[in-house]
């Protein structure tokens, strides 16, 4: 099997109802999908499938044989952050950062089919993503301002500061 | 010992391969069936992947609606023009990622659920009248759906039709939880010469008519009250017997209410 990842066309070596969370996780060691519930219901595995949105955690990795696959890694760096990434951290829409990842791509994917910055549509796309830390408000003001296509000097935002002092560790 | 795994690439060779199904797993979307893995419910030995069976796609011809077996959910909400309650009841299911990897052949034949029920499509495609063309043993059949319900899981669903209803209309119980399933849902669907169907989904077992409710479908109030003697109730983690017991009318009063107001 082979899987074009963030990219780069990889072999995959995993059996072929092995997840594509694990495939991901264990195999590659890509670990921006995080294995929350592994039964569809939180989000946090959320990944790209071909344009799409999909649970990492459901999906036998024969079944998408050949296809592009796009997590965190391949949205931005540290350094060169792609605006969804810039949102959330000029919103502060992370907070223990757990959803975080199946959040952006959701969003990424909301964004990328055509998606504006009304709310309520944002609560429809991200319907299926739990933020235990309740951090709601500030996801959706996230989502809201990337999909408008906002700017942000991040440099001199608190978040921006905060994100220098840790380095760029996100 | 790692299982056997078989992707077709038509439908023709997925009804090959399936054969009997004797000690075969069936993947649509993988929504269900992963998980039990995953958590290790489930050690299949042989499983069939459907992802390129070409067993999908939504075909509309006259008055005929076809769902192939592994039409992701969120194709139906495109038939919102042609009958309305389906749309609906897509749109209840789940989330975005999820509509879009569950098939309405899956849905149809997962088993109980862990303290929470399963099969969404089941009441709307019941009240639909919905006809299921399966294969398996003694070949290929096409039966309605509730006699498929009773049998399911033995066969592979090829493809599931249905008459566009003169009017359908759905309510579901909305439970603020986690987990988005279908706690309890009624389908109503009337024709032309005024017939009416009633389904629900998310009472003991698979999705079932309320024949009792039918009979006065005239009356809301006493369809309603009528209802819950046509099925049997289940505790889970989501709502008690009980409280489904209540809210049953109310679902069904709703549905006739809708079916009224769209004549």
């Amino acid at each position: 099997m082979n899987l074009t990842v963030n990219g780069v066309d990889t072999a995959i070596d995993s059996g072929p109802l092995t997840s594509l969370l694990d495939v991901l996780r264990e195999e590659l060691g890509i670990t921006s999908p995080k294995a929350g519930c592994e039964q569809g219901g939180c989000g946090a595995c959320t990944v790209i499938v071909d344009g799409e949105p999909r649970r990492s955690c459901l999906t036998p990795v024969a079944s998408i044989d050949g296809a592009e696959v796009t997590t965190v890694e391949g949205l931005g760096s540290p350094e060169h952050m792609a605006p969804v990434q810039q949102a959330f951290t000029h919103h502060y829409a992370a907070q223990c950062g757990f959803c975080t990842s199946g959040m952006m791509m959701a969003a990424q994917a909301y964004i990328d089919r055509g998606g504006t910055d009304d709310h309520t549509a944002i609560q429809e796309a991200l319907g299926g993503h739990v933020c235990r830390c309740t951090g709601y408000v500030k996801i959706l003001d996230a989502v809201a301002a990337a999909a408008r296509g906002d700017s942000f000097d991040l440099s001199v935002t608190a978040a921006g500061a905060a994100m220098t002092n840790l380095g760029g560790v996100a | 010992m790692p299982p056997e795994v078989l992707v077709p690439s038509s439908p023709d060779e997925a009804v090959a391969l399936f054969g009997d199904g004797t000690g075969t797993t069936v993947i649509g979307g993988g929504t269900v069936v992963l998980p039990n893995i995953t958590y290790g419910r489930l050690k299949p030995g042989r499983v069939l992947l459907l992802s390129q069976a070409g067993l999908d796609g939504v075909t509309v011809d006259g008055d005929t609606i076809m769902l192939g077996a592994t039409t992701p959910i969120d194709a139906l909400l495109g038939l919102e023009d042609q009958v309305s309650a389906l749309a609906a009841c897509a749109r209840n299911l789940a989330d975005y990622e999820v509509r879009g990897q569950g098939t309405v052949g899956g849905n149809l034949c997962v088993g109980a659920g862990y303290e929470a029920p399963r099969g969404d499509l089941q009441g709307c495609l019941l009240a639909l009248d919905a006809r299921v063309r399966s294969a398996g043993a003694d070949g290929e059949q096409s039966e309605p759906i509730e006699d498929f319900l009773a049998h399911r899981r033995d066969r592979l669903v090829l493809d599931v039709s249905f008459r566009r209803p003169a009017a359908s209309a759905f309510a579901a119980l909305e439970y603020p939880h986690t987990h988005e399933y279908t706690v309890l849902a009624v389908t109503g669907a009337r024709d032309a010469d005024g017939t009416t169907r009633l389904a629900v989904t998310g009472v003991a077992g698979p999705g079932a008519r309320l024949r009792s409710a039918e009979a006065l479908a005239s009356d809301p109030e006493a369809a309603g009250a009528a209802a819950p003697g046509d099925v049997t109730f289940a505790d889970d983690a989501l709502a008690s017997a009980w409280y489904r017991g209540q809210v049953l009318p109310v679902l069904v009063r709703r549905v006739l209410t809708q079916l009224e107001e769209s004549a």
